[in-house]
């Protein structure tokens, strides 16, 4: 439930403030960064993500980090199936 | 010990579990809480028990959202998808747990518009692309989730959208500690303190813990070199006669936490009066709800609501083995009466949720053992 996803961010959005698109294992959906909002992220940042929002920003050595503890804990498919599934699934 | 293979750095593993039972007096037993469901996982997962001398017990704390949360509340957000107006919206972790009549999932089966979001950003997408549906969303969580359902409210209201509201659920990790600390048969000397939770709410949280109650509480990241440092951690504090609050998790979690997100909880939500947990009864100022300002987004404001309480299974020792007194296994109904296809308690619902972890990694192992005639 508390799982958190490194993400890396791709591309934002002037004219939409708060919102992100990322790339998780190849995956790219858009992100809200609301939480953010003090310190908001640059295009190729790195941020934990939960439930489509941006929690913290990390390193990129934190975020490789983490990704191989997804992969340790056997939550690598889950991570990348709640992340295609922001946006309702689409593509 | 077929886990440690598995490790990144199996040489840091082995200091760590090293140093652990250097530091650990072979004369007392040390009962240590995690309270975050996600390090339960990530304990039983890595088998760090076998990592750990016989005298460190870990127990495995309330901090689950879907085992904490009562029946009668998934009833009551069932019922209102009865209304064929009403999309009910929710993560997939809640759809397999059983209310009274069947499962949000087996709700959807008999033909309610049930569906899973990922994030609450799609239920409120879902709301704006059906103008005469109602989108409700069932939120549940600790505050590494509640951040979340406030800003998609603060959205909510800036669209002036009307057909959108949350159920809210979520619940506040402190209350249930200081729960914990106070139940007589309390048995806890030291926390292993929740990763995620505390980069919303920082560390500041917990200084009562380590100053009233005089029990070492550290915050922890889910590695497993993590989980045995913050042990380590542990122990050098009990060692030094000391109880403080650390971090051992520094490069998430900030002292201070993330202004942003409380700011965003803070405009939102106020605390209930109490609310029930699942396991563990009613527990003063426990949980999160939507404040006056936001009443038209709040399904309890918008829908009749029936209010169900539905009493845990007495057979059931979740409360026990929360606080540590029972452990998973010597519950009557464990693996028996109740199991993950099945749950009867609450503990067994989630796979964060202690039996289940227990049941999926420590159970399966011992059954296999047995049946091959090894002896466990």
């Amino acid at each position: 439930m508390c799982l958190a996803i490194p993400a890396k961010v791709v591309e934002l959005f002037p004219e939409e403030q708060n919102k992100a698109l990322v790339e998780v294992v190849g995956v790219r959906r858009h992100i809200d960064t609301g939480l953010l909002a003090d310190d908001p992220p640059k295009a190729g940042d790195w941020v934990l993500i939960h439930v489509g929002f941006a929690m913290s920003k990390i390193s990129e050595e934190q975020a490789l980090d983490q990704i191989q503890t997804l992969t340790m804990l056997g939550e690598h498919d889950a991570a990348k199936q709640e992340v295609e599934g922001y946006g309702l699934g689409e593509t | 010990m077929k886990f440690v293979d598995e490790f990144r750095e199996p040489g840091v593993i082995g200091k760590a579990a090293e140093e652990i039972r250097r530091l650990a007096d072979p004369a007392k037993h040390y009962r240590f809480m995690e309270v975050c469901g996600g390090h339960t996982h990530a304990i039983y997962r890595f088998g760090l028990k076998d990592l750990l001398p016989s005298n460190i017990e870990l127990v495995h704390g309330p901090g689950c959202p879907v085992c904490v949360l009562p029946m009668g509340r998934i009833d009551d957000g069932l019922s209102m998808a009865q209304d064929p107006n009403v999309i009910f919206t929710a993560f997939g972790d809640m759809m397999r747990v059983p209310g009274t009549h069947g499962s949000p999932l087996e709700h959807k089966a008999r033909g309610m518009d049930i569906r899973i979001v990922y994030s609450p950003t799609d239920a409120l997408k879902l709301a704006q692309k059906n103008p005469d549906r109602h989108v409700m969303f069932f939120a549940i969580g600790f505050e590494t989730t509640a951040p979340s359902t406030a800003l998609i409210l603060m959205r909510a209201k800036e669209l002036g959208l009307s057909n959108f509201s949350v159920f809210c659920n979520h619940v506040t990790i402190i209350p249930a500690i200081r729960a914990i600390l106070d139940s007589p048969d309390m048995r806890i000397h030291a926390f292993v303190g929740p990763g995620h939770v505390s980069t919303v709410i920082g560390c500041r949280p917990y200084e009562w813990i380590a100053k009233n109650e005089g029990k070492p509480i550290v915050i922890s990241g889910f590695e497993p070199v993590d989980v045995l440092q913050s042990i380590v951690m542990i122990l050098r504090q009990l060692k030094a006669g000391e109880a403080k609050v650390e971090n051992q998790y520094t490069r998430v979690v900030p002292w201070e936490g993330s202004k942003a997100a409380l700011r965003a909880m803070a405009e939102v939500f106020e605390l209930r009066p109490y609310f029930e947990w699942r396991g563990m009864g009613f527990i003063s100022q426990s949980a999160l709800k939507i404040r006056d300002g936001y009443a038209q987004w709040d399904s309890e404001q918008r829908f009749q609501i029936p209010g169900v309480r539905v009493t845990d299974p007495k057979a059931a020792q979740c409360g026990e083995v929360l606080k540590g007194v029972l452990k998973p296994a010597q519950c009557k109904l464990f693996g028996k009466e109740c199991t993950p296809e099945k749950p009867v308690g609450a503990l067994m619902v989630s796979s964060e949720g202690s039996c289940a972890a227990y049941y999926s990694y420590e159970h399966r192992k011992a059954s296999a053992l047995t049946s091959i005639g090894a002896p466990v």
